[in-house]
């Protein structure tokens, strides 16, 4: 199947600065694809490429198979939901749907019927004649959607469009532009530097810093087996320690941390020897709390320590517990809730097998 | 506590107030006053609307009247359609250090004083001037060309003179204009002209419409640089005025004249609001 989207080797440059470096993915149809990296990783750079607004320093933009480099952006079949949405304010909310119809040079009551048909799906129906100003952060943001998609583009471009409303409103539209993708059955590139997001909504993700992809792949592969050490502290939350090798068994690691505690990990196929600085992620909810030392013996690491804060979050919720050490590790309570009476100064002890941590070679610094 | 706020409300406004009544509102009502009575012996006077007759039976003051309305639209228009694009530039291409001097050498010319700026226009255009020279130095005309007093010298001086009272309010719209909006015109398959109408020229005209009401108003009550540029015969009402008042000591006339100088750019100014669909206060706030 020809992918709708396709970047090869596409590299940018302002200047000295390399914004974008050598990256290379393909969407297929219909799907919606996440690039996800901290802000000023080249995201915004790499859409307004697609989109025709930057020409890339080298490589190839092809959609539906055809290179669209020499295409101007008023050409290219792609649209873009732009970050503060741009919606345009001197005009009705259908005058900002059908914008594209009438340079389309469609008929007006083809327009009408479209953009009323858009405005249904939406669920804004018979609101076509308010000023955009009347609408709130929500709708905003589904006319700036149904304004692109009323042009049937081959893919939507959407660069951090959830940036600028409230948390609340946030989860509530994460769920909701999965279902609008789903309902115009389009292909969607999405950009944000929350996590979150690219987590619920996406069928492939690409994890970005620093101008290049550090690993592709869908939302469970980048959480549970992260291929790079930014992977694994960018994307979840993790606890980290950094420490020596001290012994490698296969891809079994037993490494010695900064302050002296042995603690196993696994480095899932990466290469490390004896005597390499490597970084250990363990996910919160790997780690199992226990008030007997004795409930832990299937796990090879065991600590023991006291509760020092309770982060309540309903059935996300968690503890810190802090070592012999004074290393705070951050640990998921299990959902039956046999542990909410816990409060703090509580003993416990707490276990992981080595098996569901990433190692990683630390960053020479 | 009440009346403090009470005292201090009354000096903040007292000089607003007193600017208002002592250089609008009282020489005003005096004008009209005199402008109503009519000398029928010396010294004494009578009411009544002659002299506004006076002004509407003469073709001449009426013709004066109408080519000083004409030609200051006019020049508001060529100000416009010259300013529209170097404010677009200013705003949104120019970036930086070339932004701000742009934007000063918009300024320059109000360095020295309107006489010297016009004295300028006249060392260029006048049959000795530079231009004349320039030409016959290249061969392209033979003999020396007069090109001051006529109406193109005088719209070349009134559109210098007002090219910055357009450009600042239409630098300050277009810079409230989103690049993003811009680029999603772009985006939706609009193309640069039909950006410009339907995006740019809509966001703009609170400022187009701001700048062509002061260049309107200046045009229509400059009194130098049609005198200057235009000579003894350039027919400009404010120049009436003038030789009403201090040449002919005809006030009566004089003060007739400028209230219907008043009345046409109040008249021409409210126009120009219905036409755009704006309020006043949409355009000055
Ligand atoms: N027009 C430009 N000129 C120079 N540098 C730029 C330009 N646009 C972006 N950059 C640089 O490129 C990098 C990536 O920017 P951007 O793509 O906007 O990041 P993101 O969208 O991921 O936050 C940044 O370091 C930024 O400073
Ligand atoms: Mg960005």
């Amino acid at each position: 199947m020809i992918p709708d989207l396709e970047c090869v080797d596409l590299k940018k440059q302002f200047g000295e600065t390399t914004a974008v470096d050598s990256v290379n993915f393909s969407v297929p149809p219909g799907s919606f694809f996440s690039i996800l990296g901290p802000s000023g990783c080249g995201k915004t750079t790499i859409m307004r490429m697609i989109a025709g607004f930057l020409e890339p320093s080298s490589g190839d933009i092809q959609i539906k198979g055809k290179s669209v480099l020499d295409v101007a952006p008023n050409k290219r079949p792609v649209n873009m939901v732009f970050q503060h949405l741009a919606l345009f304010p001197m005009m009705t909310i259908a005058g900002n749907i059908g914008y594209g119809l009438r340079r389309a040079g469609l008929n007006k009551a083809e327009i009408d019927r479209k953009v009323g048909d858009a405005l249904e799906r939406i669920g804004l129906p018979g609101i076509g004649n308010r000023k955009i100003d009347e609408l709130s952060g929500g709708q905003k943001q589904r006319v700036a959607i149904a304004r692109c998609m009323v042009l049937e583009p081959d893919v939507l471009l959407l660069d951090e469009p959830l940036g600028a409303l409230d948390l609340k409103l946030r989860e509530h539209m994460k769920v909701e532009l999965k279902a609008l993708q789903t309902a115009f059955d389009t292909t969607f590139v999405y950009i944000t530097h929350d996590q979150s997001e690219a987590l619920v909504m996406s069928d492939q993700i690409a994890v970005m810093n620093h101008g290049q992809f550090e690993q592709m792949g869908s939302a469970r592969d980048l959480y549970y087996r992260p291929e790079t050490r930014f992977v694994a502290g960018f994307v979840g939350d993790s606890n980290r320690w950094s420490g020596k090798v001290e012994r490698v068994q296969g891809s079994e690691v037993e490494l010695r941390t900064e302050r002296g505690m042995l603690i196993r990990g696994n480095s899932h196929g990466r290469s490390l020897a004896v005597g390499d600085a490597v970084d250990s992620f363990v996910r919160p909810e790997a780690i199992v709390v226990a008030g007997k030392a004795s409930d832990l013996d299937q796990f090879d690491t065991r600590i023991s320590g006291e509760v020092s804060s309770l982060l309540f979050n309903g059935a996300a919720s968690r503890i810190l517990v802090r070592d012999d050490q004074g290393d705070e590790i951050e640990v998921t309570l299990p959902q039956s809730g046999e542990y909410a009476s816990l409060s703090r100064g509580d003993a416990v002890h707490i276990g992981w097998s080595g098996e569901q941590s990433n190692c990683f070679a630390a960053e020479a610094s | 506590m009440r009346a403090e706020a009470k005292l201090g409300l009354a000096l903040l406004l007292t000089p607003l107030l007193l600017w208002l009544s002592l250089l609008i509102i009282i020489p005003h009502i005096n004008m009209l006053f005199i402008a109503l009575r009519e000398r029928v012996a010396v010294a004494t006077y009578e009411t009544s609307p002659a002299n506004f007759l006076t002004f509407f039976r003469e073709p001449l003051y009426m013709w004066t009247f109408v080519r000083t309305a004409l030609m200051s639209v006019m020049a508001t228009v060529i100000t416009l359609v010259i300013a529209f694009p170097v404010s677009y530039y200013i705003a949104k291409i120019a970036k930086g250090r070339r932004k701000s001097g742009l934007f000063l050498l918009c300024l320059v010319p109000f360095w020295v004083s309107e006489l010297v700026r016009t004295f300028g226009w006249m060392i260029l255009l006048r049959e000795t001037g530079v231009v004349s020279n320039v030409l016959q130095y290249l061969g392209l005309v033979q003999g020396p060309v007069e090109m001051l007093y006529n109406d193109a010298a005088i719209m070349v001086g009134l559109v210098y003179t007002s090219m910055l009272f357009m450009v600042v309010p239409l630098v300050t719209t277009m810079e409230s204009l989103d690049d993003a909006v811009i680029e999603a015109g772009y985006d939706l398959g609009g193309s640069g002209p039909s950006i410009l109408r339907e995006i740019i020229i809509p966001h703009a005209t609170p400022g187009i419409v701001s700048g062509s009401i002061v260049v309107f108003m200046l045009s229509l009550g400059n009194y130098l640089t049609p005198t200057m540029l235009g000579g003894k015969e350039s027919l400009w009402f404010t120049e009436l005025i003038y030789s009403q008042f201090i040449v002919r000591f005809n006030w009566e006339l004089g003060a007739a004249f400028g209230f219907m100088l008043l009345i046409l750019s109040s008249v021409i100014v409210w126009g120009m609001l219905r036409l755009t669909g704006q309020t006043l206060e949409k355009t000055m706030g």
